[in-house]
């Protein structure tokens, strides 16, 4: 699961780290996001199912639909 | 006398000075621990500071779902008084029971210092009886106290003078639109006597109590 914050919801630690990098003399870097990776290890042999749980988790409790947006990749 | 609960989740560690500053206004005030599912019998709640579950994932990500927070729904939706204090507000966000969320402090300091407030409306039950415009001192301790509103409506009953975290609308403190659900992110209970450097937080804790009698 990729979880990303909003665009529209500001990015204290982004900022931050951009600012950072250019005081480093990185001026090719225009934004800075921190996003976050969850991984789960699903016993579950139908991929589609494994899915529509991981979405449901994301729903339910790993995500904060305030703030972030989320995709979920399965890998078998 | 007002009978009320100070929720008590792994991780809390304001619950004793929240019981104290309540008990010290006249209030009957229990400590509930989070697998307590029923507050039969209690006129209100509140959900005291600290780091519930660790903060892990995100700060009251899981706290929201600790058994109590049925019965602390249950009370909000029966338009009993709900109060969270700092890491209580950011459960009651997650909860859904409060609009918004939160986010790291602008300048991603943790910020433990004295702020100056702003009632900005005397419509919710923490603030009721304030007149808008009234100056309070509470202290601030907290590093994701940055509330972000998103597409929320959210109702700011108080401000921060200087927007010292970078909150939306200057945000100090949220109610639901009954008024009776409210979290604030400053710690009334840390100003609750003069000899504590203020006691303002009494006016707002003495709000709840009113609010949980009535």
């Amino acid at each position: 699961m990729a979880i990303t914050r909003r665009p529209e919801i500001a990015d204290p630690e982004g900022a931050t780290v951009k600012k950072a990098l250019t005081d480093l003399g990185y001026n090719e870097v225009r934004t800075v996001r921190f996003d976050r990776a969850i991984t789960l290890d699903i016993e579950e042999d139908d991929a589609s199912r494994a899915r529509d749980r991981a979405v449901e988790m994301c729903n339910r409790l790993l995500v904060n639909p305030v703030l972030e947006d989320y995709t979920v990749e399965v890998e078998a | 006398m007002t009978k009320v609960a100070v929720v008590l989740f792994p991780g809390t560690n304001c619950e004793l000075d929240t019981a104290e500053a309540l008990s010290n206004l006249g209030a009957d005030a229990r400590i509930v621990w989070h697998s307590e599912s029923d507050l039969a019998g209690f006129d209100g709640v509140v959900l005291p500071g600290g780091f519930a579950h660790g903060d892990y994932l995100r700060t009251g990500a899981i706290a929201r779902f600790s058994p109590v927070m049925k019965a602390v729904a249950a009370m909000a939706g029966a338009g009993r008084p709900v109060l969270g204090i700092c890491n209580g507000f950011q459960v009651l966000c997650e909860a859904g029971l409060l609009p918004g969320g939160f986010i790291a402090n602008r300048g991603l300091s943790f910020l433990c210092k004295w702020v100056d407030l702003e009632v900005a409306d005397q419509g919710s039950m923490l603030t009721a009886g304030l007149r808008p415009g009234t100056h309070l001192r509470l202290p601030l301790n907290s590093y994701e106290g940055n509330f972000v509103a998103g597409s929320t409506e959210a109702r700011v009953v108080l401000t921060y003078r200087d927007n010292i975290n970078g909150s939306d609308r200057a945000a100090a403190a949220v109610a639901n639109e009954a008024g009776n659900v409210v979290g604030v992110m400053p710690h009334p209970e840390r100003a609750s006597a003069d000899w504590l450097g203020s006691a303002d937080g009494n006016l707002l804790l003495g709000s709840f109590l009113q609010a949980s009698a009535a």
